[in-house]
Protein backbone atom coordinates (compact mmCIF):
# COMPACT_ATOMS: atom_id res chain seq x y z
CA UNK A 1 0.00 0.00 0.00
CA UNK A 2 2.69 2.08 0.87
CA UNK A 3 5.16 1.68 -1.78
CA UNK A 4 2.45 2.21 -4.46
CA UNK A 5 1.66 5.26 -3.17
CA UNK A 6 5.54 6.46 -3.57
CA UNK A 7 5.40 4.67 -6.96
CA UNK A 8 2.27 7.15 -7.84
CA UNK A 9 4.22 10.09 -6.51
CA UNK A 10 7.55 9.49 -8.84
CA UNK A 11 5.90 8.67 -11.96
CA UNK A 12 3.45 11.49 -11.55
CA UNK A 13 5.93 13.65 -10.96
CA UNK A 14 7.25 13.33 -14.62
CA UNK A 15 3.88 13.58 -15.83
CA UNK A 16 4.02 16.56 -14.78
CA UNK A 17 7.42 18.09 -15.68
CA UNK A 18 6.38 16.52 -19.35
CA UNK A 19 3.11 19.46 -18.75
CA UNK A 20 5.61 22.04 -17.72
CA UNK A 21 7.98 21.68 -20.45
CA UNK A 22 7.06 23.33 -23.67
CA UNK A 23 7.91 21.96 -26.96
CA UNK A 24 11.31 21.47 -28.64
CA UNK A 25 13.13 23.36 -25.98
CA UNK A 26 16.50 23.18 -24.71
CA UNK A 27 15.94 21.11 -21.62
CA UNK A 28 18.96 20.58 -18.71
CA UNK A 29 18.20 17.39 -16.14
CA UNK A 30 20.16 18.01 -13.05
CA UNK A 31 20.46 14.89 -10.92
CA UNK A 32 19.22 12.99 -13.72
CA UNK A 33 20.22 9.51 -13.10
CA UNK A 34 19.40 7.09 -15.83
CA UNK A 35 17.95 9.90 -18.42
CA UNK A 36 14.83 8.44 -18.10
CA UNK A 37 12.87 11.69 -18.07
CA UNK A 38 15.05 13.48 -20.50
CA UNK A 39 14.31 10.77 -22.92
CA UNK A 40 11.00 10.68 -22.16
CA UNK A 41 11.04 14.61 -23.15
CA UNK A 42 13.08 13.91 -26.32
CA UNK A 43 10.38 11.73 -27.23
CA UNK A 44 7.51 13.57 -26.12
CA UNK A 45 8.16 17.22 -26.54
CA UNK A 46 10.83 17.18 -29.11
CA UNK A 47 13.29 18.66 -26.43
CA UNK A 48 17.02 19.36 -26.81
CA UNK A 49 18.26 17.16 -23.68
CA UNK A 50 21.46 17.45 -21.49
CA UNK A 51 21.78 15.18 -18.21
CA UNK A 52 23.76 16.07 -15.64
CA UNK A 53 24.46 12.79 -12.97
CA UNK A 54 27.55 12.51 -10.70
CA UNK A 55 26.91 8.54 -11.25
CA UNK A 56 28.72 7.67 -14.68
CA UNK A 57 27.25 4.25 -15.46
CA UNK A 58 23.74 5.56 -15.57
CA UNK A 59 24.54 7.97 -17.87
CA UNK A 60 25.14 5.61 -20.03
CA UNK A 61 21.49 5.21 -21.05
CA UNK A 62 21.16 8.72 -21.80
CA UNK A 63 24.20 8.41 -24.41
CA UNK A 64 21.99 5.64 -25.65
CA UNK A 65 18.71 7.71 -26.36
CA UNK A 66 21.21 10.41 -28.10
CA UNK A 67 21.16 12.98 -25.55
CA UNK A 68 24.15 14.61 -23.95
CA UNK A 69 25.61 13.44 -20.52
CA UNK A 70 28.12 15.67 -18.48
CA UNK A 71 29.27 13.60 -15.14
CA UNK A 72 29.63 16.10 -12.35
CA UNK A 73 29.19 16.59 -9.20
CA UNK A 74 26.30 19.54 -8.38
CA UNK A 75 27.67 20.31 -5.18
CA UNK A 76 31.21 21.96 -7.14
CA UNK A 77 28.80 23.76 -9.29
CA UNK A 78 28.74 23.51 -12.92
CA UNK A 79 30.69 26.09 -14.23
CA UNK A 80 31.48 24.35 -17.63
CA UNK A 81 28.19 25.09 -18.61
CA UNK A 82 27.57 28.81 -20.44
CA UNK A 83 24.90 31.22 -18.99
CA UNK A 84 21.36 31.28 -20.44
CA UNK A 85 22.07 27.72 -22.53
CA UNK A 86 18.89 26.46 -21.57
CA UNK A 87 15.40 27.21 -21.59
CA UNK A 88 14.55 24.73 -18.62
CA UNK A 89 17.11 23.51 -16.08
CA UNK A 90 14.82 20.34 -14.28
CA UNK A 91 15.78 19.69 -10.76
CA UNK A 92 13.57 17.00 -9.18
CA UNK A 93 13.75 15.37 -6.05
CA UNK A 94 17.70 16.39 -6.14
CA UNK A 95 17.70 19.76 -3.79
CA UNK A 96 17.00 17.96 -0.78
CA UNK A 97 19.90 15.78 -1.10
CA UNK A 98 22.81 18.35 -2.27
CA UNK A 99 25.41 19.39 -0.15
CA UNK A 100 24.77 23.22 -1.37
CA UNK A 101 21.13 23.34 -2.28
CA UNK A 102 21.28 27.87 -2.88
CA UNK A 103 24.65 27.30 -4.89
CA UNK A 104 22.28 24.55 -7.31
CA UNK A 105 19.64 27.34 -7.38
CA UNK A 106 22.16 29.50 -8.53
CA UNK A 107 23.37 27.60 -11.30
CA UNK A 108 19.91 26.97 -12.16
CA UNK A 109 18.71 30.09 -12.99
CA UNK A 110 22.38 31.20 -14.37
CA UNK A 111 22.21 28.48 -16.89
CA UNK A 112 18.63 28.46 -17.61
CA UNK A 113 15.54 30.97 -18.08
CA UNK A 114 13.71 28.78 -15.77
CA UNK A 115 13.80 26.45 -13.20
CA UNK A 116 11.91 23.57 -12.16
CA UNK A 117 12.26 22.01 -9.14
CA UNK A 118 10.41 19.09 -7.04
CA UNK A 119 10.72 18.20 -3.58
CA UNK A 120 8.97 16.70 -0.79
CA UNK A 121 8.03 18.58 1.57
CA UNK A 122 9.02 18.38 4.95
CA UNK A 123 6.11 20.10 6.97
CA UNK A 124 3.34 17.92 5.64
CA UNK A 125 1.18 17.37 9.00
CA UNK A 126 1.75 12.80 9.05
CA UNK A 127 5.69 14.64 9.71
CA UNK A 128 4.47 16.99 11.88
CA UNK A 129 2.11 14.89 13.96
CA UNK A 130 5.35 12.11 14.21
CA UNK A 131 7.94 14.63 15.47
CA UNK A 132 5.07 16.03 17.59
CA UNK A 133 3.55 12.75 19.48
CA UNK A 134 6.30 10.47 18.72
CA UNK A 135 9.17 12.62 19.45
CA UNK A 136 11.19 10.92 16.89
CA UNK A 137 12.49 12.07 13.87
CA UNK A 138 9.79 12.34 11.25
CA UNK A 139 8.68 8.92 8.64
CA UNK A 140 5.93 9.02 6.03
CA UNK A 141 5.32 6.78 2.81
CA UNK A 142 7.28 9.63 0.64
CA UNK A 143 10.09 9.70 3.11
CA UNK A 144 10.42 6.23 5.01
CA UNK A 145 14.27 6.90 5.99
CA UNK A 146 15.83 6.05 9.16
CA UNK A 147 17.66 9.75 10.44
CA UNK A 148 21.03 7.82 9.98
CA UNK A 149 20.39 6.40 6.11
CA UNK A 150 18.18 9.15 4.68
CA UNK A 151 19.47 10.49 1.26
CA UNK A 152 17.50 13.88 2.36
CA UNK A 153 20.44 15.83 4.02
CA UNK A 154 18.03 19.23 2.91
CA UNK A 155 15.00 19.27 5.39
CA UNK A 156 12.57 21.91 3.68
CA UNK A 157 9.03 22.98 3.55
CA UNK A 158 7.03 24.61 1.16
CA UNK A 159 7.31 27.68 2.93
CA UNK A 160 10.89 27.77 3.11
CA UNK A 161 11.10 27.37 -0.45
CA UNK A 162 8.78 29.79 -0.47
CA UNK A 163 10.62 32.74 1.61
CA UNK A 164 13.95 31.76 -0.26
CA UNK A 165 12.49 32.71 -3.34
CA UNK A 166 11.00 35.75 -2.25
CA UNK A 167 14.50 37.02 -0.31
CA UNK A 168 16.43 36.47 -3.69
CA UNK A 169 13.34 38.04 -6.36
CA UNK A 170 12.69 34.58 -7.90
CA UNK A 171 9.23 34.23 -8.92
CA UNK A 172 7.48 30.83 -9.04
CA UNK A 173 5.30 31.12 -11.87
CA UNK A 174 3.86 27.71 -12.05
CA UNK A 175 2.76 25.55 -9.02
CA UNK A 176 1.70 22.13 -8.59
CA UNK A 177 1.16 20.08 -5.49
CA UNK A 178 0.95 16.20 -4.31
CA UNK A 179 -2.02 16.32 -2.02
CA UNK A 180 -4.41 13.05 -1.57
CA UNK A 181 -3.19 10.99 -4.25
CA UNK A 182 -2.85 13.71 -7.06
CA UNK A 183 -1.47 16.63 -8.57
CA UNK A 184 -3.24 19.47 -8.11
CA UNK A 185 -2.82 23.01 -9.86
CA UNK A 186 -1.76 26.19 -7.99
CA UNK A 187 -4.93 27.69 -6.42
CA UNK A 188 -4.85 26.34 -3.09
CA UNK A 189 -4.32 28.49 0.21
CA UNK A 190 -0.64 28.41 1.18
CA UNK A 191 -1.49 27.39 4.70
CA UNK A 192 -3.12 24.07 3.32
CA UNK A 193 -0.44 23.32 0.96
CA UNK A 194 2.12 23.16 3.27
CA UNK A 195 0.12 20.73 5.50
CA UNK A 196 -1.21 18.60 3.52
CA UNK A 197 1.05 18.30 0.06
CA UNK A 198 2.73 15.44 0.62
CA UNK A 199 5.78 17.13 -2.45
CA UNK A 200 5.35 19.96 -4.76
CA UNK A 201 7.04 21.22 -7.84
CA UNK A 202 7.74 25.09 -9.09
CA UNK A 203 8.80 26.78 -12.07
CA UNK A 204 10.26 29.28 -11.31
CA UNK A 205 12.47 32.65 -12.87
CA UNK A 206 14.62 35.76 -12.19
CA UNK B 1 37.39 -15.23 -27.64
CA UNK B 2 37.60 -16.59 -31.66
CA UNK B 3 33.61 -16.33 -31.77
CA UNK B 4 34.35 -12.23 -31.67
CA UNK B 5 37.17 -11.86 -33.01
CA UNK B 6 37.62 -10.70 -36.31
CA UNK B 7 39.94 -13.16 -37.37
CA UNK B 8 42.92 -13.34 -39.57
CA UNK B 9 43.66 -9.23 -41.24
CA UNK B 10 45.90 -8.26 -43.87
CA UNK B 11 47.24 -5.37 -43.62
CA UNK B 12 47.15 -2.76 -46.90
CA UNK B 13 48.73 -0.20 -48.36
CA UNK B 14 47.71 3.22 -49.84
CA UNK B 15 50.51 5.12 -52.10
CA UNK B 16 49.48 8.87 -53.46
CA UNK B 17 51.62 12.40 -53.89
CA UNK B 18 54.74 12.43 -56.68
CA UNK B 19 56.72 15.13 -57.27
CA UNK B 20 54.60 17.56 -59.29
CA UNK B 21 52.16 17.28 -56.82
CA UNK B 22 53.78 16.36 -52.72
CA UNK B 23 52.37 16.45 -49.94
CA UNK B 24 52.95 19.65 -48.46
CA UNK B 25 53.78 19.88 -44.83
CA UNK B 26 52.63 22.15 -41.77
CA UNK B 27 56.21 22.91 -41.26
CA UNK B 28 56.52 24.19 -45.40
CA UNK B 29 58.51 21.07 -46.13
CA UNK B 30 56.83 18.40 -48.52
CA UNK B 31 56.73 14.74 -49.19
CA UNK B 32 57.09 13.85 -53.02
CA UNK B 33 55.30 10.96 -51.95
CA UNK B 34 53.56 9.17 -49.10
CA UNK B 35 52.52 5.52 -48.02
CA UNK B 36 49.94 4.72 -45.52
CA UNK B 37 49.62 1.63 -43.84
CA UNK B 38 45.48 0.70 -42.90
CA UNK B 39 43.68 -2.65 -41.93
CA UNK B 40 40.22 -2.79 -41.90
CA UNK B 41 37.50 -4.78 -40.31
CA UNK B 42 33.59 -5.09 -41.52
CA UNK B 43 31.94 -4.38 -44.42
CA UNK B 44 31.17 -0.80 -45.86
CA UNK B 45 27.50 -0.72 -46.09
CA UNK B 46 25.98 0.69 -49.66
CA UNK B 47 26.63 4.27 -49.47
CA UNK B 48 29.48 4.04 -47.11
CA UNK B 49 27.89 6.07 -43.93
CA UNK B 50 29.24 3.32 -41.99
CA UNK B 51 32.75 4.04 -41.65
CA UNK B 52 34.27 4.53 -38.21
CA UNK B 53 38.13 5.25 -38.30
CA UNK B 54 40.22 4.40 -35.16
CA UNK B 55 43.55 6.39 -34.61
CA UNK B 56 46.01 5.00 -32.52
CA UNK B 57 48.64 6.20 -29.97
CA UNK B 58 52.07 6.76 -29.73
CA UNK B 59 53.13 3.45 -29.74
CA UNK B 60 50.35 1.95 -31.82
CA UNK B 61 49.87 0.91 -35.34
CA UNK B 62 47.29 0.15 -38.37
CA UNK B 63 46.97 -3.43 -36.64
CA UNK B 64 44.12 -2.50 -33.44
CA UNK B 65 41.79 -5.58 -34.42
CA UNK B 66 42.15 -9.54 -35.01
CA UNK B 67 45.76 -11.38 -35.82
CA UNK B 68 48.02 -11.60 -38.61
CA UNK B 69 48.99 -15.08 -38.24
CA UNK B 70 47.25 -18.79 -37.54
CA UNK B 71 48.91 -18.65 -34.38
CA UNK B 72 47.49 -15.32 -33.06
CA UNK B 73 50.62 -14.45 -31.46
CA UNK B 74 50.25 -10.69 -32.58
CA UNK B 75 46.82 -9.25 -31.58
CA UNK B 76 46.17 -5.90 -32.44
CA UNK B 77 46.29 -3.53 -29.90
CA UNK B 78 42.40 -2.42 -29.49
CA UNK B 79 40.72 -6.47 -29.66
CA UNK B 80 39.15 -5.92 -26.89
CA UNK B 81 37.35 -3.30 -28.97
CA UNK B 82 37.14 -4.03 -32.30
CA UNK B 83 34.92 -6.90 -33.39
CA UNK B 84 31.37 -8.76 -33.85
CA UNK B 85 29.05 -7.32 -30.67
CA UNK B 86 32.06 -5.42 -29.26
CA UNK B 87 32.10 -1.77 -29.10
CA UNK B 88 33.26 -1.10 -32.28
CA UNK B 89 30.64 -3.59 -33.71
CA UNK B 90 32.03 -5.05 -37.00
CA UNK B 91 28.62 -6.56 -37.94
CA UNK B 92 27.33 -3.00 -38.35
CA UNK B 93 30.36 -0.45 -39.10
CA UNK B 94 33.18 -0.83 -41.35
CA UNK B 95 36.34 0.37 -39.32
CA UNK B 96 39.46 1.56 -40.51
CA UNK B 97 42.89 1.83 -38.60
CA UNK B 98 45.40 3.33 -40.44
CA UNK B 99 49.27 4.23 -39.59
CA UNK B 100 50.41 7.73 -39.14
CA UNK B 101 53.16 8.89 -40.85
CA UNK B 102 56.30 9.20 -39.22
CA UNK B 103 55.97 5.95 -37.75
CA UNK B 104 58.14 3.02 -38.12
CA UNK B 105 55.43 0.29 -39.30
CA UNK B 106 55.45 0.43 -42.89
CA UNK B 107 53.75 4.15 -43.33
CA UNK B 108 56.33 6.81 -44.78
CA UNK B 109 58.31 8.03 -42.03
CA UNK B 110 62.07 8.26 -40.90
CA UNK B 111 63.16 4.93 -41.34
CA UNK B 112 61.46 5.11 -45.22
CA UNK B 113 64.34 5.76 -48.07
CA UNK B 114 64.31 9.18 -49.09
CA UNK B 115 64.81 9.02 -52.91
CA UNK B 116 66.94 11.93 -53.05
CA UNK B 117 69.98 10.16 -51.26
CA UNK B 118 68.58 6.68 -52.29
CA UNK B 119 69.34 5.47 -48.49
CA UNK B 120 66.79 6.01 -45.14
CA UNK B 121 65.76 10.03 -44.45
CA UNK B 122 67.33 9.60 -40.87
CA UNK B 123 67.01 13.46 -39.28
CA UNK B 124 66.53 14.36 -43.05
CA UNK B 125 62.57 12.76 -42.71
CA UNK B 126 60.30 16.56 -41.96
CA UNK B 127 59.31 17.10 -38.76
CA UNK B 128 55.62 16.51 -39.40
CA UNK B 129 52.29 17.41 -36.94
CA UNK B 130 49.27 15.82 -35.70
CA UNK B 131 47.89 17.82 -38.17
CA UNK B 132 50.36 16.45 -41.08
CA UNK B 133 48.89 12.85 -40.19
CA UNK B 134 45.45 13.58 -40.47
CA UNK B 135 45.84 15.43 -43.87
CA UNK B 136 47.35 12.06 -44.70
CA UNK B 137 44.33 9.93 -43.12
CA UNK B 138 41.90 12.35 -45.26
CA UNK B 139 43.18 11.42 -48.45
CA UNK B 140 43.24 7.17 -47.36
CA UNK B 141 39.41 8.30 -46.42
CA UNK B 142 39.30 9.90 -50.02
CA UNK B 143 40.05 7.14 -51.72
CA UNK B 144 38.23 4.54 -49.98
CA UNK B 145 35.47 6.60 -51.40
CA UNK B 146 34.32 7.86 -48.07
CA UNK B 147 32.06 11.17 -47.94
CA UNK B 148 31.41 11.20 -44.01
CA UNK B 149 32.99 9.00 -41.18
CA UNK B 150 30.21 8.31 -38.94
CA UNK B 151 32.43 8.40 -36.50
CA UNK B 152 35.99 9.01 -35.15
CA UNK B 153 37.90 7.24 -31.89
CA UNK B 154 41.36 7.95 -30.24
CA UNK B 155 42.59 7.48 -26.83
CA UNK B 156 46.05 9.38 -25.93
CA UNK B 157 47.55 10.86 -28.98
CA UNK B 158 44.79 8.92 -30.80
CA UNK B 159 42.67 11.75 -29.40
CA UNK B 160 44.73 14.36 -31.09
CA UNK B 161 43.91 13.02 -34.48
CA UNK B 162 40.29 12.72 -33.09
CA UNK B 163 40.15 16.82 -32.47
CA UNK B 164 42.13 17.71 -35.44
CA UNK B 165 39.22 15.51 -37.58
CA UNK B 166 37.05 17.35 -36.46
CA UNK B 167 38.26 20.79 -36.53
CA UNK B 168 39.96 20.43 -40.16
CA UNK B 169 37.28 18.51 -41.66
CA UNK B 170 33.65 18.86 -39.66
CA UNK B 171 31.55 18.30 -42.72
CA UNK B 172 33.30 14.64 -42.47
CA UNK B 173 32.82 14.28 -38.83
CA UNK B 174 29.31 12.43 -37.93
CA UNK B 175 30.68 11.79 -34.18
CA UNK B 176 33.89 12.02 -32.59
CA UNK B 177 35.46 9.84 -29.60
CA UNK B 178 38.31 11.30 -27.49
CA UNK B 179 39.75 9.23 -24.95
CA UNK B 180 42.23 10.19 -22.05
CA UNK B 181 43.46 13.05 -24.40
CA UNK B 182 43.78 16.74 -23.75
CA UNK B 183 44.22 19.75 -26.52
CA UNK B 184 48.08 20.37 -26.31
CA UNK B 185 50.01 18.45 -23.67
CA UNK B 186 50.81 19.78 -20.43
CA UNK B 187 54.34 20.91 -19.58
CA UNK B 188 55.25 17.74 -17.16
CA UNK B 189 54.05 15.50 -20.40
CA UNK B 190 56.68 17.55 -22.64
CA UNK B 191 59.12 17.36 -20.12
CA UNK B 192 58.97 13.23 -19.51
CA UNK B 193 59.42 13.58 -24.18
CA UNK B 194 62.19 15.64 -23.08
CA UNK B 195 63.66 13.22 -21.19
CA UNK B 196 62.88 10.34 -23.08
CA UNK B 197 64.17 12.20 -26.36
CA UNK B 198 67.73 12.79 -24.12
CA UNK B 199 67.96 9.20 -23.52
CA UNK B 200 67.85 8.39 -27.23
CA UNK B 201 70.05 11.35 -28.63
CA UNK B 202 72.31 10.85 -25.93
CA UNK B 203 73.06 6.88 -26.68
CA UNK B 204 76.44 6.98 -28.89
CA UNK B 205 74.66 4.62 -31.13
CA UNK B 206 71.81 6.87 -31.95
CA UNK B 207 75.26 8.67 -34.66
CA UNK B 208 72.63 12.15 -35.41
CA UNK B 209 69.93 9.31 -36.54
CA UNK B 210 72.09 8.08 -39.06
CA UNK B 211 72.48 4.35 -37.57
CA UNK B 212 71.97 0.71 -39.30
CA UNK B 213 70.45 -2.00 -37.75
CA UNK B 214 71.06 -2.14 -34.50
CA UNK B 215 70.33 1.82 -33.30
CA UNK B 216 70.34 3.24 -29.67
CA UNK B 217 68.16 0.54 -28.28
CA UNK B 218 69.40 1.48 -24.82
CA UNK B 219 68.21 4.90 -25.28
CA UNK B 220 64.79 3.82 -26.55
CA UNK B 221 64.40 1.54 -23.80
CA UNK B 222 65.18 3.98 -21.18
CA UNK B 223 62.74 6.29 -22.94
CA UNK B 224 60.10 3.27 -23.22
CA UNK B 225 60.96 2.84 -18.67
CA UNK B 226 59.91 6.90 -18.13
CA UNK B 227 57.13 6.79 -20.64
CA UNK B 228 55.66 3.67 -18.73
CA UNK B 229 55.90 5.11 -15.40
CA UNK B 230 53.97 7.64 -16.66
CA UNK B 231 51.26 5.34 -18.31
CA UNK B 232 50.43 3.84 -14.63
CA UNK B 233 49.07 5.56 -11.51
CA UNK B 234 51.02 5.36 -8.34
CA UNK B 235 47.97 3.05 -6.48
CA UNK B 236 48.51 0.20 -9.49
CA UNK B 237 52.25 0.00 -9.00
CA UNK B 238 52.13 0.02 -5.27
CA UNK B 239 48.83 -2.77 -6.02
CA UNK B 240 50.41 -4.42 -8.38
CA UNK B 241 54.57 -4.56 -7.11
CA UNK B 242 54.95 -2.71 -4.14
CA UNK B 243 58.31 -3.20 -3.09
CA UNK B 244 58.37 -6.62 -3.54
CA UNK B 245 61.89 -8.22 -4.40
CA UNK B 246 62.29 -10.08 -7.92
CA UNK B 247 63.92 -13.04 -6.56
CA UNK B 248 65.46 -13.08 -3.07
CA UNK B 249 63.67 -12.61 -0.12
CA UNK B 250 66.52 -10.28 1.09
CA UNK B 251 68.81 -7.77 -0.31
CA UNK B 252 71.94 -8.32 -2.25
CA UNK B 253 73.27 -5.36 -2.10
CA UNK B 254 74.95 -4.49 -5.26
CA UNK B 255 73.33 -2.57 -8.73
CA UNK B 256 71.52 -6.09 -10.25
CA UNK B 257 67.38 -6.05 -10.47
CA UNK B 258 66.61 -6.33 -7.09
CA UNK B 259 62.98 -4.73 -6.82
CA UNK B 260 59.80 -6.37 -8.73
CA UNK B 261 59.26 -2.70 -10.38
CA UNK B 262 62.85 -2.83 -11.75
CA UNK B 263 62.22 -5.95 -13.80
CA UNK B 264 59.23 -4.91 -15.27
CA UNK B 265 60.56 -1.85 -16.31
CA UNK B 266 63.43 -3.41 -17.76
CA UNK B 267 61.82 -5.78 -20.05
CA UNK B 268 59.42 -2.97 -21.26
CA UNK B 269 62.33 -1.29 -22.37
CA UNK B 270 63.92 -4.03 -24.08
CA UNK B 271 60.75 -5.59 -25.67
CA UNK B 272 60.00 -2.08 -27.07
CA UNK B 273 63.03 -1.93 -28.57
CA UNK B 274 62.16 -5.12 -30.73
CA UNK B 275 59.17 -3.19 -31.88
CA UNK B 276 59.76 0.06 -32.39
CA UNK B 277 62.58 2.75 -33.98
CA UNK B 278 63.88 5.19 -32.37
CA UNK B 279 64.04 8.08 -34.65
CA UNK B 280 60.27 7.18 -35.24
CA UNK B 281 60.22 8.20 -31.41
CA UNK B 282 61.74 11.45 -31.36
CA UNK B 283 59.57 12.39 -34.49
CA UNK B 284 56.50 11.34 -33.15
CA UNK B 285 56.80 12.91 -29.22
CA UNK B 286 57.98 15.77 -31.43
CA UNK B 287 54.83 15.70 -32.85
CA UNK B 288 53.12 15.24 -29.80
CA UNK B 289 54.36 18.14 -28.02
CA UNK B 290 54.06 20.63 -30.75
CA UNK B 291 49.94 20.01 -30.85
CA UNK B 292 48.13 22.55 -29.08
CA UNK B 293 44.59 23.73 -30.70
CA UNK B 294 45.17 26.62 -28.34
CA UNK B 295 47.65 27.91 -29.72
CA UNK B 296 46.64 27.15 -33.88
CA UNK B 297 42.90 29.08 -32.95
CA UNK B 298 43.40 31.32 -30.87
CA UNK B 299 41.46 29.75 -27.85
CA UNK B 300 39.58 26.98 -27.70
CA UNK B 301 36.04 28.97 -27.26
CA UNK B 302 37.34 29.85 -30.97
CA UNK B 303 39.04 26.43 -31.74
CA UNK B 304 35.28 24.79 -31.63
CA UNK B 305 32.79 27.15 -33.10
CA UNK B 306 32.22 25.59 -36.39
CA UNK B 307 32.41 22.29 -35.45
CA UNK B 308 29.37 20.05 -36.03
CA UNK B 309 30.21 16.84 -35.05
CA UNK B 310 28.75 15.28 -31.71
CA UNK B 311 31.68 14.93 -29.22
CA UNK B 312 32.25 12.32 -26.06
CA UNK B 313 35.00 12.81 -24.15
CA UNK B 314 36.05 9.72 -21.75
CA UNK B 315 39.11 10.56 -18.88
CA UNK B 316 40.05 7.85 -16.07
CA UNK B 317 40.15 9.07 -12.48
CA UNK B 318 43.78 7.72 -11.92
CA UNK B 319 45.06 9.24 -15.26
CA UNK B 320 47.55 12.01 -14.07
CA UNK B 321 49.47 12.35 -17.75
CA UNK B 322 45.97 13.76 -19.43
CA UNK B 323 43.87 13.94 -16.36
CA UNK B 324 40.51 14.69 -16.19
CA UNK B 325 40.47 18.69 -16.23
CA UNK B 326 42.43 18.30 -19.07
CA UNK B 327 39.12 16.39 -21.19
CA UNK B 328 36.80 19.22 -19.07
CA UNK B 329 39.02 22.09 -20.90
CA UNK B 330 37.45 21.18 -24.22
CA UNK B 331 33.96 20.20 -22.90
CA UNK B 332 33.17 23.38 -21.41
CA UNK B 333 35.00 25.32 -24.96
CA UNK B 334 32.42 22.69 -26.93
CA UNK B 335 28.97 24.12 -24.34
CA UNK B 336 30.00 27.44 -24.40
CA UNK B 337 29.91 27.15 -28.12
CA UNK B 338 26.27 25.67 -27.48
CA UNK B 339 27.36 22.33 -29.01
CA UNK B 340 26.56 18.21 -29.01
CA UNK B 341 28.86 17.48 -25.85
CA UNK B 342 29.15 14.24 -23.67
CA UNK B 343 31.74 13.47 -21.22
CA UNK B 344 32.22 10.50 -18.11
CA UNK B 345 34.74 9.43 -15.86
CA UNK B 346 35.66 5.99 -15.72
CA UNK B 347 36.96 5.19 -12.19
CA UNK B 348 40.19 2.84 -12.56
CA UNK B 349 43.07 2.28 -10.93
CA UNK B 350 44.49 1.88 -13.91
CA UNK B 351 46.07 5.10 -15.14
CA UNK B 352 46.26 6.56 -18.59
CA UNK B 353 47.07 2.84 -19.47
CA UNK B 354 43.15 2.07 -18.59
CA UNK B 355 41.74 3.13 -22.43
CA UNK B 356 43.77 0.13 -23.10
CA UNK B 357 43.43 -2.46 -20.36
CA UNK B 358 39.91 -1.23 -18.79
CA UNK B 359 37.41 -2.71 -21.91
CA UNK B 360 34.25 -3.75 -19.77
CA UNK B 361 33.39 0.08 -18.80
CA UNK B 362 34.55 1.79 -21.99
CA UNK B 363 32.61 -1.14 -23.78
CA UNK B 364 29.07 0.05 -22.39
CA UNK B 365 29.65 3.71 -23.00
CA UNK B 366 30.78 3.75 -26.46
CA UNK B 367 28.42 1.03 -27.53
CA UNK B 368 25.78 3.47 -26.19
CA UNK B 369 27.50 6.44 -27.58
CA UNK B 370 27.58 4.88 -31.49
CA UNK B 371 23.43 3.99 -31.09
CA UNK B 372 22.83 7.22 -29.71
CA UNK B 373 24.68 9.27 -32.39
CA UNK B 374 22.49 7.03 -35.32
CA UNK B 375 19.45 7.96 -33.08
CA UNK B 376 20.10 11.49 -32.18
CA UNK B 377 20.85 11.82 -36.33
CA UNK B 378 17.55 10.20 -37.61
Amino acid sequence: MMSSYIDRLSLTDRDVILTLVPHGVRVLDLGCGDCSLLNELVEKKNVQGTGVDIDGQALVNGLEFGVNVYQGNLDEGLSDFPGKAYDYVILNQTLQVVKNPILVLKEMLRIGRYGIVGFPNFAYWQLRRGLFFGGRAPKSAALPFEWYNTPNIRVLSIYDFFDYCHSNAISCVQKRYFMCGRWWGGSAPRFLTNLIAHAAIFVITR
Amino acid sequence: MERNCVGLVTPRKFTFGNEKDPLVLESGRSLPSVTIVYETYGEPNEDKSNAILICHALSGDHHAAGYHDPHHSHMGWWDAMIGPKKAFDTEKYWVICSNIIGGCKGSTGPGSINPAKAKPYGLDFPLVTIGDMVKCQRHLIDHLGIEKLYSIAGGSMGGFQVMEWALRYPARVGSAICIASCAGLSTQAIAFNTVGRSAITRDPQWRQGNYNHKGPETGLAIARMVGHITYLSQILLDSKFGRKLQSADRLRYNFSTEFAIESYLNHKGSAFTERFDANSYLFITRAMDYFDIKRSYGSLKKAFAKVTSRFLFVSYSTDWLFPTGQSLEMVRALLSNGKNVSFIEIDSPYGHDAFLVEGEKLTRILTGFLKGAGRAKS
